[in-house]
Protein backbone atom coordinates (compact mmCIF):
# COMPACT_ATOMS: atom_id res chain seq x y z
CA UNK A 1 0.00 0.00 0.00
CA UNK A 2 1.74 3.39 -1.15
CA UNK A 3 0.79 6.84 0.71
CA UNK A 4 1.04 10.06 -0.72
CA UNK A 5 0.30 13.35 1.08
CA UNK A 6 -0.44 16.58 -0.63
CA UNK A 7 1.78 18.83 1.88
CA UNK A 8 -0.08 21.67 0.06
CA UNK A 9 -3.33 20.29 1.78
CA UNK A 10 -2.43 19.25 5.13
CA UNK A 11 -2.79 21.72 7.67
CA UNK A 12 -0.84 19.76 10.85
CA UNK A 13 -4.76 18.43 11.94
CA UNK A 14 -3.03 14.94 13.20
CA UNK A 15 -6.24 12.70 12.66
CA UNK A 16 -3.93 10.50 10.55
CA UNK A 17 -1.28 10.46 13.70
CA UNK A 18 -3.27 9.17 16.03
CA UNK A 19 -4.62 6.84 13.91
CA UNK A 20 -2.26 5.25 12.36
CA UNK A 21 0.85 6.42 14.50
CA UNK A 22 3.16 3.42 12.71
CA UNK A 23 2.24 4.89 9.53
CA UNK A 24 1.96 9.00 9.93
CA UNK A 25 3.71 11.18 13.08
CA UNK A 26 4.02 14.73 13.69
CA UNK A 27 7.48 16.58 13.31
CA UNK A 28 7.58 19.42 15.28
CA UNK A 29 4.36 21.33 16.00
CA UNK A 30 2.41 21.25 12.34
CA UNK A 31 4.78 19.18 9.46
CA UNK A 32 3.56 15.84 8.80
CA UNK A 33 6.66 13.11 8.18
CA UNK A 34 5.10 9.86 6.59
CA UNK A 35 6.34 6.15 5.73
CA UNK A 36 4.89 6.14 1.67
CA UNK A 37 5.26 2.39 1.57
CA UNK A 38 2.73 1.42 4.59
CA UNK A 39 3.20 -2.14 6.16
CA UNK A 40 0.12 -4.38 5.17
CA UNK A 41 -1.02 -5.11 8.56
CA UNK A 42 -1.23 -1.22 8.74
CA UNK A 43 -3.80 -1.23 5.78
CA UNK A 44 -6.97 -0.89 8.19
CA UNK A 45 -5.36 2.04 10.25
CA UNK A 46 -4.18 4.24 6.99
CA UNK A 47 -7.63 3.29 5.67
CA UNK A 48 -9.33 4.99 8.58
CA UNK A 49 -6.19 7.83 8.68
CA UNK A 50 -7.28 8.67 4.78
CA UNK A 51 -11.04 9.04 5.67
CA UNK A 52 -10.85 10.78 8.89
CA UNK A 53 -8.44 13.31 7.31
CA UNK A 54 -10.70 17.29 7.48
CA UNK A 55 -8.82 18.36 4.17
CA UNK A 56 -8.85 14.99 2.24
CA UNK A 57 -4.99 15.30 1.81
CA UNK A 58 -4.38 11.79 1.74
CA UNK A 59 -3.52 9.61 -1.26
CA UNK A 60 -3.81 5.90 -1.05
CA UNK A 61 -3.08 3.21 -3.86
CA UNK A 62 -0.87 0.41 -5.54
CA UNK A 63 2.22 1.69 -7.03
CA UNK A 64 2.47 3.38 -9.79
CA UNK A 65 4.26 1.24 -12.62
CA UNK A 66 4.41 -1.86 -10.98
CA UNK A 67 5.64 -4.44 -12.57
CA UNK A 68 7.44 -1.55 -15.60
CA UNK A 69 10.63 -2.43 -13.50
CA UNK B 1 -17.54 13.47 -26.38
CA UNK B 2 -18.07 13.28 -30.21
CA UNK B 3 -14.60 14.80 -32.62
CA UNK B 4 -13.16 14.79 -29.33
CA UNK B 5 -9.64 13.47 -30.12
CA UNK B 6 -10.01 10.46 -27.37
CA UNK B 7 -7.45 7.75 -29.09
CA UNK B 8 -4.52 7.66 -30.82
CA UNK B 9 -0.78 7.21 -29.56
CA UNK B 10 -0.59 9.98 -26.53
CA UNK B 11 3.31 9.85 -25.77
CA UNK B 12 4.60 10.89 -21.75
CA UNK B 13 8.11 11.70 -21.50
CA UNK B 14 9.29 11.78 -18.25
CA UNK B 15 8.01 9.44 -15.59
CA UNK B 16 8.05 10.54 -12.52
CA UNK B 17 5.17 13.28 -10.90
CA UNK B 18 3.61 14.96 -13.49
CA UNK B 19 3.79 12.41 -16.01
CA UNK B 20 2.26 10.08 -14.08
CA UNK B 21 -0.62 12.44 -12.85
CA UNK B 22 -1.25 13.62 -16.80
CA UNK B 23 -1.51 9.48 -17.59
CA UNK B 24 -3.87 9.16 -14.76
CA UNK B 25 -5.63 12.18 -16.22
CA UNK B 26 -6.02 10.97 -19.23
CA UNK B 27 -7.31 7.61 -18.56
CA UNK B 28 -9.56 9.11 -16.18
CA UNK B 29 -11.40 12.02 -18.73
CA UNK B 30 -11.64 8.75 -21.28
CA UNK B 31 -8.72 8.35 -23.25
CA UNK B 32 -8.58 5.16 -24.89
CA UNK B 33 -5.74 4.91 -26.84
CA UNK B 34 -2.21 4.49 -25.96
CA UNK B 35 -0.03 5.72 -24.18
CA UNK B 36 3.46 5.34 -23.82
CA UNK B 37 5.64 6.86 -20.53
CA UNK B 38 9.35 6.75 -20.96
CA UNK B 39 11.68 7.71 -18.15
CA UNK B 40 15.33 7.96 -17.96
CA UNK B 41 15.34 6.51 -14.20
CA UNK B 42 14.77 3.20 -13.69
CA UNK B 43 12.50 3.61 -10.98
CA UNK B 44 9.13 3.67 -11.56
CA UNK B 45 7.64 7.40 -10.08
CA UNK B 46 8.51 8.05 -6.99
CA UNK B 47 7.87 10.87 -4.85
CA UNK B 48 11.24 13.40 -4.33
CA UNK B 49 10.22 15.62 -1.08
CA UNK B 50 10.58 12.81 1.40
CA UNK B 51 13.93 12.18 0.05
CA UNK B 52 15.76 15.29 1.87
CA UNK B 53 13.15 14.52 5.30
CA UNK B 54 12.42 10.81 6.15
CA UNK B 55 14.94 9.17 4.18
CA UNK B 56 17.67 11.74 4.93
CA UNK B 57 16.67 11.43 8.78
CA UNK B 58 17.14 7.41 7.75
CA UNK B 59 13.64 6.58 8.68
CA UNK B 60 12.38 5.68 5.40
CA UNK B 61 14.57 3.39 3.38
CA UNK B 62 15.34 5.70 -0.57
CA UNK B 63 13.53 2.94 -2.58
CA UNK B 64 10.60 3.30 -0.56
CA UNK B 65 8.84 6.17 -1.97
CA UNK B 66 7.10 4.62 -4.96
CA UNK B 67 4.04 6.68 -5.52
CA UNK B 68 0.45 5.53 -5.36
CA UNK B 69 -1.67 5.26 -8.51
CA UNK B 70 -5.02 6.74 -8.99
CA UNK B 71 -6.05 4.22 -11.17
CA UNK B 72 -4.95 1.19 -13.74
CA UNK B 73 -3.46 2.99 -16.69
CA UNK B 74 -3.09 0.38 -19.26
CA UNK B 75 0.38 1.88 -20.52
CA UNK B 76 3.68 0.94 -21.79
CA UNK B 77 6.19 2.15 -19.51
CA UNK B 78 9.70 2.70 -20.79
CA UNK B 79 11.73 2.97 -17.83
CA UNK B 80 15.60 3.15 -17.99
CA UNK B 81 15.80 4.86 -21.33
CA UNK B 82 16.58 8.73 -22.21
CA UNK B 83 14.76 10.49 -24.55
CA UNK B 84 17.83 11.82 -27.23
CA UNK B 85 15.52 13.88 -29.52
CA UNK B 86 12.39 15.06 -31.00
CA UNK B 87 11.58 15.10 -34.76
CA UNK B 88 8.28 17.71 -34.90
CA UNK B 89 7.98 16.60 -38.35
CA UNK B 90 7.80 13.01 -38.32
CA UNK B 91 6.30 13.03 -34.73
CA UNK B 92 8.44 10.45 -33.20
CA UNK B 93 10.51 10.81 -29.75
CA UNK B 94 14.19 9.69 -30.45
CA UNK B 95 15.67 7.44 -27.68
CA UNK B 96 18.99 7.18 -27.29
CA UNK B 97 18.88 3.39 -27.37
CA UNK B 98 18.18 4.02 -31.01
CA UNK B 99 14.71 3.19 -30.88
CA UNK B 100 12.08 5.64 -31.54
CA UNK B 101 8.72 6.21 -30.57
CA UNK B 102 5.53 7.72 -33.21
CA UNK B 103 3.10 9.60 -31.43
CA UNK B 104 0.10 12.01 -32.46
CA UNK B 105 0.46 13.75 -28.99
CA UNK B 106 3.04 14.03 -27.16
CA UNK B 107 3.77 15.56 -23.34
CA UNK B 108 6.91 16.51 -22.30
CA UNK B 109 7.78 16.34 -18.72
CA UNK B 110 11.18 15.51 -18.35
CA UNK B 111 11.57 18.14 -14.87
CA UNK B 112 15.08 18.78 -13.82
CA UNK B 113 18.42 17.61 -12.47
CA UNK B 114 20.75 18.85 -9.71
CA UNK B 115 22.93 21.44 -10.94
CA UNK B 116 26.14 19.86 -10.36
CA UNK B 117 29.41 21.11 -8.93
CA UNK B 118 31.53 23.30 -11.61
CA UNK B 119 34.69 21.39 -11.05
CA UNK B 120 34.38 17.82 -12.37
CA UNK B 121 37.58 16.82 -10.76
CA UNK B 122 35.90 18.24 -7.42
CA UNK B 123 32.92 16.55 -8.12
CA UNK B 124 33.76 13.43 -8.99
CA UNK B 125 35.78 13.35 -5.24
CA UNK B 126 34.22 10.54 -2.87
CA UNK B 127 32.23 12.48 -0.42
CA UNK B 128 30.48 15.14 -3.08
CA UNK B 129 26.81 14.58 -3.42
CA UNK B 130 23.89 16.01 -5.20
CA UNK B 131 20.32 15.22 -4.08
CA UNK B 132 17.82 14.67 -6.62
CA UNK B 133 16.82 11.45 -7.43
CA UNK B 134 16.12 8.35 -5.12
CA UNK B 135 20.17 6.66 -5.72
CA UNK B 136 21.31 10.18 -5.02
CA UNK B 137 19.41 10.10 -1.53
CA UNK B 138 20.45 6.71 -0.75
CA UNK B 139 23.67 7.11 -1.31
CA UNK B 140 23.96 10.45 0.86
CA UNK B 141 21.78 8.70 3.67
CA UNK B 142 23.95 5.79 4.19
CA UNK B 143 27.12 8.06 4.31
CA UNK B 144 25.04 10.18 6.97
CA UNK B 145 24.06 6.91 8.56
CA UNK B 146 28.01 6.15 8.97
CA UNK B 147 28.33 9.27 11.12
CA UNK B 148 30.75 11.57 9.35
CA UNK B 149 32.68 14.59 11.69
CA UNK B 150 31.27 17.03 9.26
CA UNK B 151 29.08 18.13 6.42
CA UNK B 152 29.73 20.66 4.26
CA UNK B 153 26.02 22.04 2.35
CA UNK B 154 26.95 24.42 -0.31
CA UNK B 155 23.76 26.18 -0.95
CA UNK B 156 21.10 27.17 1.81
CA UNK B 157 17.87 27.09 -0.69
CA UNK B 158 15.16 24.97 0.73
CA UNK B 159 16.79 21.70 0.26
CA UNK B 160 20.09 22.88 1.18
CA UNK B 161 18.36 23.90 4.23
CA UNK B 162 16.23 20.84 4.75
CA UNK B 163 19.69 18.39 4.80
CA UNK B 164 21.36 21.09 6.76
CA UNK B 165 18.05 20.27 9.25
CA UNK B 166 18.39 16.86 8.64
CA UNK B 167 21.95 16.46 9.56
CA UNK B 168 22.06 18.47 13.15
CA UNK B 169 18.60 16.19 13.91
CA UNK B 170 21.00 12.93 13.76
CA UNK B 171 23.45 14.84 15.16
CA UNK B 172 25.97 15.80 12.62
CA UNK B 173 27.97 18.59 12.58
CA UNK B 174 27.36 20.89 9.67
CA UNK B 175 28.27 23.75 7.93
CA UNK B 176 26.07 25.63 5.17
CA UNK B 177 28.01 28.15 2.84
CA UNK B 178 25.49 30.63 1.25
CA UNK B 179 26.73 33.22 -1.06
CA UNK B 180 23.49 35.30 -0.62
CA UNK B 181 22.85 37.27 3.30
CA UNK B 182 20.70 34.45 4.60
CA UNK B 183 19.41 31.36 4.01
CA UNK B 184 16.35 30.99 1.76
CA UNK B 185 16.53 34.96 0.56
CA UNK B 186 16.35 33.50 -2.75
CA UNK B 187 12.74 32.27 -2.37
CA UNK B 188 11.47 34.60 0.59
CA UNK B 189 13.33 37.62 0.68
CA UNK B 190 14.92 39.28 3.34
CA UNK B 191 12.44 38.91 6.53
CA UNK B 192 12.36 35.32 6.27
CA UNK B 193 15.79 34.79 5.39
CA UNK B 194 16.86 36.26 8.77
CA UNK B 195 14.31 33.98 10.91
CA UNK B 196 16.01 31.39 8.99
CA UNK B 197 19.52 32.47 9.60
CA UNK B 198 18.63 32.72 13.33
CA UNK B 199 16.72 29.55 13.50
CA UNK B 200 19.46 27.57 11.48
CA UNK B 201 22.29 28.98 14.08
CA UNK B 202 20.12 28.48 17.26
CA UNK B 203 19.98 24.80 16.15
CA UNK B 204 23.84 24.47 15.97
CA UNK B 205 24.29 25.32 12.51
CA UNK B 206 27.72 27.03 11.38
CA UNK B 207 26.34 28.99 9.07
CA UNK B 208 28.51 31.02 7.00
CA UNK B 209 26.81 33.72 4.50
CA UNK B 210 28.29 35.99 1.72
CA UNK B 211 30.59 33.36 0.79
CA UNK B 212 30.96 31.02 -1.99
CA UNK B 213 33.08 27.64 -1.59
CA UNK B 214 35.87 28.40 -3.98
CA UNK B 215 37.78 25.22 -3.71
CA UNK B 216 36.72 21.51 -2.37
CA UNK B 217 39.74 19.55 -1.20
CA UNK B 218 40.61 16.04 -1.39
CA UNK B 219 42.75 13.64 -3.29
CA UNK B 220 40.27 11.15 -4.63
CA UNK B 221 38.08 11.50 -0.99
CA UNK B 222 36.89 14.60 0.17
CA UNK B 223 39.05 15.86 2.88
CA UNK B 224 37.80 19.94 3.29
CA UNK B 225 36.53 23.17 1.82
CA UNK B 226 38.21 26.97 1.32
CA UNK B 227 36.05 29.55 1.40
CA UNK B 228 35.87 32.81 -0.90
CA UNK B 229 36.95 34.74 2.60
CA UNK B 230 39.95 33.09 3.08
CA UNK B 231 38.86 30.45 5.76
CA UNK B 232 38.66 26.77 5.43
CA UNK B 233 36.99 23.99 7.36
CA UNK B 234 37.53 19.83 7.07
CA UNK B 235 34.59 17.98 6.12
CA UNK B 236 34.00 14.37 4.70
CA UNK B 237 31.14 14.97 2.80
CA UNK B 238 30.18 17.59 0.82
CA UNK B 239 26.32 17.87 -0.42
CA UNK B 240 26.03 20.30 -3.34
CA UNK B 241 22.56 22.14 -3.21
CA UNK B 242 23.09 24.75 -5.86
CA UNK B 243 19.27 24.07 -7.46
CA UNK B 244 18.31 22.60 -10.50
CA UNK B 245 18.89 22.69 -14.19
CA UNK B 246 15.99 21.96 -16.57
CA UNK B 247 16.38 18.43 -18.79
CA UNK B 248 16.01 20.29 -22.00
CA UNK B 249 18.60 19.52 -24.20
CA UNK B 250 17.61 16.87 -25.62
CA UNK B 251 14.91 19.18 -27.55
CA UNK B 252 17.90 21.20 -28.60
CA UNK B 253 16.99 20.18 -32.48
CA UNK B 254 13.37 19.67 -32.08
CA UNK B 255 12.77 23.91 -33.06
CA UNK B 256 10.81 24.01 -29.88
CA UNK B 257 11.04 26.89 -27.56
CA UNK B 258 13.19 24.89 -25.38
CA UNK B 259 16.16 26.03 -23.45
CA UNK B 260 18.01 26.39 -20.07
CA UNK B 261 14.68 28.21 -18.64
CA UNK B 262 12.52 25.56 -19.98
CA UNK B 263 9.92 24.79 -22.55
CA UNK B 264 7.99 27.69 -23.06
CA UNK B 265 4.74 26.94 -23.57
CA UNK B 266 1.00 29.13 -23.63
CA UNK B 267 -1.24 28.56 -20.07
CA UNK B 268 -3.35 25.93 -21.70
CA UNK B 269 0.76 23.80 -21.25
CA UNK B 270 0.91 23.96 -25.46
CA UNK B 271 4.51 24.45 -26.22
CA UNK B 272 5.85 27.40 -28.31
CA UNK B 273 7.80 26.30 -31.14
CA UNK B 274 10.68 28.71 -31.71
CA UNK B 275 9.18 31.13 -33.48
CA UNK B 276 6.68 31.77 -30.48
CA UNK B 277 4.03 29.68 -32.95
CA UNK B 278 2.09 27.65 -30.68
CA UNK B 279 1.87 23.72 -31.50
CA UNK B 280 -1.26 21.80 -31.48
CA UNK B 281 0.03 18.26 -30.90
CA UNK B 282 3.01 18.89 -28.04
CA UNK B 283 2.30 19.95 -24.46
CA UNK B 284 4.31 20.68 -21.45
CA UNK B 285 3.68 20.17 -17.22
CA UNK B 286 6.15 20.63 -14.35
CA UNK B 287 9.24 21.92 -13.40
CA UNK B 288 10.60 21.74 -17.01
CA UNK B 289 7.66 23.91 -18.26
CA UNK B 290 7.63 28.05 -18.43
CA UNK B 291 4.21 29.25 -18.95
CA UNK B 292 2.36 32.76 -18.27
CA UNK B 293 0.21 33.41 -14.98
CA UNK B 294 -1.98 36.33 -14.73
CA UNK B 295 -1.77 36.74 -11.63
CA UNK B 296 1.73 37.61 -12.16
CA UNK B 297 1.04 40.00 -14.93
CA UNK B 298 1.86 36.78 -17.64
CA UNK B 299 5.39 36.81 -16.65
CA UNK B 300 6.67 33.15 -17.62
CA UNK B 301 6.89 31.19 -14.76
CA UNK B 302 8.87 28.36 -14.10
CA UNK B 303 7.70 26.38 -10.48
CA UNK B 304 9.58 23.72 -9.04
CA UNK B 305 7.03 23.25 -6.98
CA UNK B 306 4.89 19.77 -6.50
CA UNK B 307 1.98 21.31 -6.30
CA UNK B 308 2.58 23.06 -9.99
CA UNK B 309 3.31 19.55 -11.36
CA UNK B 310 0.08 17.81 -10.08
CA UNK B 311 -1.83 20.69 -11.38
CA UNK B 312 -0.45 21.58 -14.61
CA UNK B 313 -0.30 17.87 -15.40
CA UNK B 314 -3.68 17.89 -15.24
CA UNK B 315 -4.63 20.69 -17.06
CA UNK B 316 -2.24 19.57 -19.89
CA UNK B 317 -3.68 16.35 -19.74
CA UNK B 318 -7.22 17.25 -20.23
CA UNK B 319 -6.23 19.72 -23.13
CA UNK B 320 -4.49 16.99 -24.73
CA UNK B 321 -7.79 15.46 -25.27
CA UNK B 322 -9.90 18.13 -25.59
CA UNK B 323 -10.62 20.91 -28.26
CA UNK B 324 -10.95 24.25 -28.84
CA UNK B 325 -13.62 26.34 -25.81
CA UNK B 326 -13.07 22.85 -23.51
CA UNK B 327 -10.09 23.41 -22.95
CA UNK B 328 -8.58 24.99 -19.65
CA UNK B 329 -6.14 27.28 -18.08
CA UNK B 330 -3.61 26.56 -15.72
CA UNK B 331 -4.57 29.03 -13.22
CA UNK B 332 -3.85 27.64 -10.10
CA UNK B 333 -2.09 29.42 -7.21
CA UNK B 334 1.11 28.42 -6.66
CA UNK B 335 1.58 26.86 -3.72
CA UNK B 336 4.53 24.78 -1.83
CA UNK B 337 6.22 23.61 1.38
CA UNK B 338 8.95 22.96 3.72
CA UNK B 339 9.95 21.37 6.85
CA UNK B 340 13.09 22.30 8.58
CA UNK B 341 14.67 23.01 11.94
CA UNK B 342 11.09 22.46 13.49
CA UNK B 343 9.86 24.32 11.58
CA UNK B 344 6.66 24.04 9.05
CA UNK B 345 6.80 26.90 6.33
CA UNK B 346 4.20 26.85 3.31
CA UNK B 347 3.79 29.54 0.96
CA UNK B 348 0.78 30.47 -1.67
CA UNK B 349 1.17 32.65 -4.63
CA UNK B 350 4.87 34.38 -5.84
CA UNK B 351 6.90 35.54 -2.98
CA UNK B 352 9.31 36.54 -5.29
CA UNK B 353 6.80 38.56 -7.04
CA UNK B 354 7.02 41.73 -4.62
CA UNK B 355 8.08 44.71 -3.27
CA UNK B 356 7.04 44.62 0.54
CA UNK B 357 6.56 42.25 2.78
CA UNK B 358 4.52 42.70 5.83
CA UNK B 359 4.18 40.21 9.03
CA UNK B 360 0.51 40.25 8.70
CA UNK B 361 -0.18 37.87 11.98
CA UNK B 362 2.01 36.30 14.66
CA UNK B 363 5.67 37.06 15.17
CA UNK B 364 9.51 36.68 13.89
CA UNK B 365 10.36 36.56 17.34
CA UNK B 366 7.80 33.34 18.43
CA UNK B 367 8.79 31.93 14.78
CA UNK B 368 5.10 31.76 14.18
CA UNK B 369 3.87 34.02 11.73
CA UNK B 370 2.56 34.66 8.14
CA UNK B 371 4.06 36.72 5.96
CA UNK B 372 2.49 38.92 2.85
CA UNK B 373 4.17 39.83 0.38
CA UNK B 374 2.44 42.70 -1.98
CA UNK B 375 3.43 44.22 -5.49
CA UNK B 376 2.38 47.66 -6.53
CA UNK B 377 -0.24 48.02 -4.08
CA UNK B 378 -1.80 44.39 -4.13
CA UNK B 379 -1.19 40.84 -2.69
CA UNK B 380 0.58 38.45 -4.65
CA UNK B 381 2.12 35.72 -1.75
CA UNK B 382 1.77 34.97 1.62
CA UNK B 383 4.07 32.37 3.66
CA UNK B 384 3.18 30.84 7.35
CA UNK B 385 5.57 29.93 9.63
CA UNK B 386 3.77 26.92 11.78
CA UNK B 387 0.63 28.65 10.84
CA UNK B 388 -0.74 27.11 7.63
CA UNK B 389 -4.11 27.02 8.57
CA UNK B 390 -4.41 30.94 8.21
CA UNK B 391 -3.05 30.42 4.47
CA UNK B 392 -6.51 29.57 2.73
CA UNK B 393 -7.50 33.17 3.90
CA UNK B 394 -4.66 34.57 1.87
CA UNK B 395 -4.65 32.76 -1.22
CA UNK B 396 -8.08 34.10 -1.45
CA UNK B 397 -6.60 37.61 -0.97
CA UNK B 398 -3.80 36.67 -4.04
CA UNK B 399 -6.68 35.24 -5.99
CA UNK B 400 -8.71 38.56 -6.20
CA UNK B 401 -6.07 40.64 -6.37
CA UNK B 402 -6.55 42.37 -2.77
CA UNK B 403 -4.88 45.43 -1.45
CA UNK B 404 -1.66 45.25 -0.03
CA UNK B 405 -1.34 45.48 2.85
CA UNK B 406 -4.09 43.38 3.64
CA UNK B 407 -6.51 45.17 6.40
CA UNK B 408 -5.94 43.43 10.11
CA UNK B 409 -7.67 40.71 10.49
CA UNK B 410 -9.37 39.74 13.92
CA UNK B 411 -6.60 36.93 14.29
CA UNK B 412 -3.57 38.06 16.18
CA UNK B 413 -1.94 41.74 16.54
CA UNK B 414 0.87 42.39 13.88
CA UNK B 415 4.19 42.91 14.91
CA UNK B 416 4.83 45.16 13.09
CA UNK B 417 2.34 47.14 10.98
CA UNK B 418 4.67 48.99 8.85
CA UNK B 419 5.61 47.00 5.41
CA UNK B 420 9.14 47.26 4.59
CA UNK B 421 11.03 46.30 1.59
CA UNK B 422 10.94 42.94 0.96
CA UNK B 423 14.21 41.93 -0.47
CA UNK B 424 13.92 39.38 -2.98
CA UNK B 425 16.38 39.43 -6.03
CA UNK B 426 16.28 40.93 -9.33
CA UNK B 427 13.44 43.43 -8.93
CA UNK B 428 14.08 44.80 -12.58
CA UNK B 429 12.62 41.77 -13.70
CA UNK B 430 8.77 42.86 -12.44
CA UNK B 431 7.15 45.15 -14.93
CA UNK B 432 4.07 47.65 -14.94
CA UNK B 433 0.85 45.61 -15.84
CA UNK B 434 -2.93 45.56 -15.09
CA UNK B 435 -4.45 43.71 -11.78
CA UNK B 436 -5.90 40.49 -12.72
CA UNK B 437 -8.59 38.41 -10.65
CA UNK B 438 -9.17 34.94 -10.96
CA UNK B 439 -12.93 34.41 -10.60
CA UNK B 440 -15.23 31.35 -10.84
CA UNK B 441 -15.72 28.40 -9.02
CA UNK B 442 -15.38 24.72 -11.42
CA UNK B 443 -12.37 24.03 -12.97
CA UNK B 444 -13.37 24.35 -16.14
CA UNK B 445 -15.07 27.91 -15.37
CA UNK B 446 -11.76 29.26 -13.58
CA UNK B 447 -11.30 32.22 -15.41
CA UNK B 448 -9.41 35.87 -15.17
CA UNK B 449 -11.08 39.05 -14.97
CA UNK B 450 -8.10 42.21 -16.17
CA UNK B 451 -8.58 45.41 -14.98
CA UNK B 452 -6.75 48.62 -16.13
CA UNK B 453 -4.03 49.17 -13.43
CA UNK B 454 -4.49 52.05 -11.18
Amino acid sequence: MHIVVDLNRCQGYAQCAFLAPGVFTMHGEESLLYTPVAPEDQRARVRRAVAACPVQAILVGEEAGAGAR
Amino acid sequence: MLGEPRDGRIVVVGASLAGLRAAETLRAEGFTGSLTLIGEETHPPYDRPPLSKQVLLGKVPADRTGLPQRRRLDADWKLGVRAGGLDPVGKRVLLDDGADVPFDRLLIATGTRARPWPHPDEAAMDGVFTLRTSGDAAALAARLAAGPRRVLVVGAGFTGSEIASACRERGLDVTVAERGPAPLVGALGGTLGELAAKLQRAHGVDLRCGVTVTALEGDGRLTGAQFSDGTRIDADIAVIALGAVRNTEWLAESGLAAGPRGVTCDAGCRAFDMYGIVTDDIFAAGDVARFPHPLFEYQLLSLEHWGNAVAQAEVAAHNMISTGPRRRPHLTVPAFWSSQFGLNIKSVGVPTFSDQVVIAQGSLKDARLVAVYGYRGRVTAAVSVNQARSLEYYRHLIETAAPFPPAPGAADQRESPVPVPSDVPDPKLLSHGPTVALTGHLPDRRLTVVQPAR
